[in-house]
Order: structure tokens, then C-alpha cells, then sequence
């Protein structure tokens, strides 16, 4: 089963995927995919992980960290599927990143490694841009580069965890403008998401609709105004997002 | 006005309090008394910066920060006057974190510096309880994140009420002895500051915190199970908590 939520008359409405990806509403109708206004299919806490993939860490120049290097981002940030992302104007780089999110499905505290797999709920796309311009050594990375408004689009949809087989063996790819860029596999994550569990929830109680972003492989490029930029996850789903300049921005903002 | 949440038959409440009414503590179950996002500001007491001054030059930091330094509570940690801090039961030392918050009234996008005020409906009182801040250069999220670890209240009252939000009183008891006195006005940076540098980036909502800033914590603000720590702001209130070590509260729930 896919689950996403779509705006719908104004109102935040709980729908079902289909196998063409179109919504299907609890009565049954279908509104298609291009006509829907995807928001991101759930509310929670929003971890995500920073140099999780070895390969990336090597292309930051860091060694990969001895334990998970978390950091939170607030849901202000969030945003759906086929929506825009802008780039602040006058910054030299700011670059997407592919990521596995993984869904918790129920109430998790204190859970071991080994049964920390019955606390997913599911599985949906992440892409984490950054703004590395904004990077500084202070809680890094720091809310200005990872928590801005529209920054993190997240979707479409939660596909059900019984309907992933193998999380640990799917493939990460972004394309901009239909280029792939990036490309990688959860296979290579360095902390894995039992090991993930189980270090959260060693801390805190982890709370159904809770979003663990587990990093991006290496493949890093700039993405400019007029860029369509698709992440997608094998077997997950298919995130698509368009990169618009500040000032096309601040028009929406009225 | 004085508004705070409560727990009424199981159902959270808003209660509306006349600040000239005297209030039994004891007679509610306070919530948390706001509901949205939570942020920090981290290092905008002036005695914290300055004893980071040289660290601030050095490695991991190499510069001093730019701009305010940010961090997140998530809602696990948001606790209500009276409730319990859970203090990790290895024993690690925590610590009590006390500061104003400043409650935004609606939705603030990019507002300035001369605006910022206008989207703050008014202030609550903020235990930002975490274990030792022995660096700043990674996110905080396993010193500040704990269960627990953010009484919030016992209400918010209203900005009309607080003739100057820079010069407020704090002070903070560990068993009814006072441990630690400051004020709003050693703040590195100022609440309009605050405000538009966040709704900068971030659209701040309605029912949203900030945590305007944390002292020094020096061994005078550490917690054990078994302590009383209380928060008082001046035109503000009293915010309460005790603490206990957090795998009673886990057996207790089990129960």
C-alpha cells in the first residue's frame, strides 16, 4: 500500500496511491498525479543523518564518524511532491541530496538493534538540500544551511514497510533535467537503520509519523533556477522538485 | 492575560488565568504552555561567550559564530509545569537551562528587525535542561533531547502585560535555595533579532518558542534525581519540575 496526503479544497486529505501514482480518495476517486497538490505525507520528528555514506564522506573530506551524526531539521522545511525550491541569490553552491527515509510506525523506546525493524512503518523519498554557502561550525550543519522554508521536499507517498524487501539493497539516483547525477545504494549506508533505531531511541522516545532521513551517497552537484531535479529511491518512489530563483519566490509570498 | 493548557478529563484545555487571581498550583495538570516548534539559541548569554572567546578561535570553530546559533527540542521533550525531568539513570549530570521563550502570536515570514515585535503574541518561562555543553560544534541533539527536557510554562502571558522584555529578572532555586540569578538583558542578541534572523529562512507559525538564550552551566545549575528546580521570571511566574531518574518513570508508565 502507498499512502500519501494531498491538498484538497484547502482542506489536508489522507489518500492512497495507485499503480499509475495517481491519488485515489477514500470514495474512490482517482485525481491524477500531475493534477494533485502533494503535500508531504506525514508530521513528526525530523531526523537526518550527515555523512552516512562512506563514499560521501570521502568526497567531503571527512572520515566517516565514529557514532551517527544526527541533526534535526523543524517542519517549516518541508514540503511536498512537484513543488517549487528556491535558491537565494548570490550563493555558490547549493546541492540536492538523494536520501532512503525511513518511517517510524509506532511508539519506540529503548529498542535493541534486533527488533528495531517492526518499528518502521514505511519507506518515502527525501531530498536534503543544502546551502553551503550558509555552513558554519556551530551545531554544524547549522539550521540556515538544512531547515530553510522549502528546502526539503519529502514524498509523494509512504509506501508500507512489508512492501519493501530489502531497505538495505535499493539504489539512490538524481537527475537534473533528466542527467543523472548521483547514484548509490542504501547497501553502502555506514550506520543502517536498525542501528539507527536503536541509537534514537536510546535517547528519546521516538513517536509514530517520525522521519529518519539516513543520508545521501557521493554525487553532489549545484542546481541553479529553471532545474528539474528528480530523486528517486528503487522500489520507494519518484520525487520530483523544480528549483526557482528568490525573487520568483518572494512573488509567491504575496 | 495568563493562558495555559491543561489536562481536563483527559482532554488538553486552554485555561485563561486573570494574573490578580491567586492560582492553586496544585488544583491543574499543566501542559506544556505552547505547542508549536520549539527553537534554542545557543550562545547568547554575554558570560557564556565570553568564556568561549578563545575557543571560538580555535579548532572546530576557527571563527566566532556569524550569526545566532540554532537548535531544536522536539515535542518528546516538552513538559508541563510539575511534571518530572527524567535524569538519565547511568547518572550522567544534567542541567538546568533557564530562560525566557518567546511565544510568536502569527505566521512571520522574513519580517524585520522594526516588525519582529509585532508577530510575538507574548513570553512563558523555558527550562532548556541538557547534559554538559562540552562542545557547540555538532548538533546537540543527545545533550538536549531527552525526554523531559523542556518544561514549558505554566502559561504564556501576554506581551501587553511585560512593560520591557530586555530587562526581566531570572532566577533559579534547586530546592527552594537560589542557585543562579540573571536577566534578559545579558542577551547577545536581542528578541526583534531573534525573531526576523529566524523568520529570515524559517516561517515561524502561531504557537511556535523560541528560547531567547541559556546561561554559563556551571556546577550550580546541575540536577539530581530527587531535586525541586524552579524558574522564576519577573511578570512572568514560576515554572516548577522535579526530577527523577528516568527509568522509574518508565516502570511507572509500564506499571
Amino acid at each position: 500500500m502507498k499512502r500519501a496526503r494531498i491538498l484538497l479544497n484547502g482542506e489536508l486529505t489522507k489518500v492512497t496511491v495507485n499503480d499509475n501514482l495517481d491519488a485515489v480518495l477514500a470514495d474512490g476517486t482517482v485525481i491524477a498525479q500531475a493534477d494533485a497538490d502533494w503535500q508531504p505525507p506525514c508530521d513528526g520528528k525530523i531526523f537526518v543523518l550527515a555523512i552516512n555514506y562512506a563514499d560521501h564522506a570521502a568526497e567531503l573530506s571527512f572520515k566517516a564518524p565514529d557514532e551517527p551524526l544526527v541533526f534535526l531539521k523543524a517542519p517549516n522545511t518541508l514540503l511536498g511532491h512537484n513543488k517549487n525550491t528556491y535558491r537565494p541569490d548570490n550563493v555558490d553552491y547549493m546541492h540536492y541530496e538523494c536520501e532512503l527515509v525511513a518511517i517510524i510506525g509506532k511508539t519506540a523506546k529503548n529498542v535493541s538493534r534486533e527488533n528495531a525493524m517492526d518499528y518502521i512503518g514505511g519507506y518515502t523519498v527525501g531530498n536534503d538540500y543544502a546551502i553551503r554557502d550558509y555552513l558554519e561550525n556551530y551545531y554544524r550543519p547549522n539550521l540556515r544551511v538544512k531547515s530553510r522554508d522549502t528546502c526539503t521536499p519529502v514524498g509523494p507517498y509512504i509506501v508500507d514497510a512489508n512492501d519493501v524487501a530489502d531497505p538495505h539493497n535499493l539504489t539512490l539516483r538524481t537527475y537534473i533535467n533528466g542527467e543523472l547525477k548521483q547514484e548509490g545504494s542504501t547497501k553502502d549506508l555506514v550506520f543502517n537503520i536498525p542501528y539507527l533505531v536503536e541509537y534514537l531511541s536510546n535517547i528519546m522516545t521516538l513517536e509514530p509519523g517520525d522521519m529518519i532521513f539516513t543520508g545521501t551517497p557521493e554525487g553532489l552537484a549545484d542546481v541553479k533556477p529553471g532545474d528539474e531535479i528528480v530523486t528517486e529511491v528503487e522500489g520507494v518512489g519518484r520525487l520530483v522538485n523544480h528549483i526557482i530563483s528568490e525573487s520568483d519566490y518572494l512573488k509567491t509570498l504575496g | 492575560m495568563r493562558h495555559s493548557r491543561i489536562l481536563k478529563d483527559g482532554v488538553a484545555t486552554e485555561l485563561a488565568i486573570d494574573p490578580n487571581q491567586k492560582q492553586d498550583m496544585t488544583s491543574q495538570q499543566w501542559l506544556p504552555a505552547t505547542t508549536g516548534t520549539v527553537f534554542g539559541i545557543a550562545l547568547n548569554d554575554k558570560e557564556l561567550c565570553a568564556s568561549m572567546e578563545q575557543a571560538f578561535n580555535e579548532k572546530p570553530h576557527v571563527n566566532p559564530p556569524k550569526t545566532p546559533v540554532l537548535h531544536i527540542k522536539t515535542a518528546n521533550t516538552h513538559i508541563g509545569y510539575g511534571a518530572a525531568i527524567p535524569a538519565p539513570a547511568d547518572g550522567t549530570t544534567i542541567y538546568a537551562g533557564p530562560s525566557l521563550g518567546i511565544v510568536i502570536g502569527k505566521q512571520a515570514t522574513r519580517v524585520s528587525e522594526e516588525n519582529a515585535m509585532d508577530y510575538v503574541a507574548g513570553y512563558t518561562i523555558v527550562n532548556e535542561v541538557s547534559l554538559a555543553e562540552g562542545s557547540f560544534y555538532r548538533p546537540a541533539v543527545k545533550a538536549k533531547c531527552r525526554d523531559g527536557f523542556c518544561p514549558i510554562g505554566p502559561w504564556v502571558v501576554n506581551k501587553e502585560d511585560i512593560s520591557d522584555p530586555e530587562k526581566l529578572g531570572i532566577n533559579t532555586f534547586i530546592n527552594d535555595e537560589l542557585v543562579h540569578s540573571t536577566s534578559t538583558d545579558q542577551l547577545v542578541h536581542g528578541l526583534a533579532k531573534i525573531v526576523s534572523y529566524l523568520s529570515s529562512f524559517m516561517t515561524l507559525q502561531e504557537g511556535d518558542l523560541i528560547i531567547a538564550g541559556t546561561p554559563l552551566r556551571t556546577e550550580k545549575l546541575a540536577l539530581k534525581a530527587g531535586d525541586t528546580v524552579a524558574i522564576e521570571i519577573d511578570s512572568i511566574g514560576r515554572l516548577e519540575n522535579s526530577v527523577v531518574i528516568e527509568s522509574n518513570i518508565n516502570e511507572a508508565e509500564l506499571g
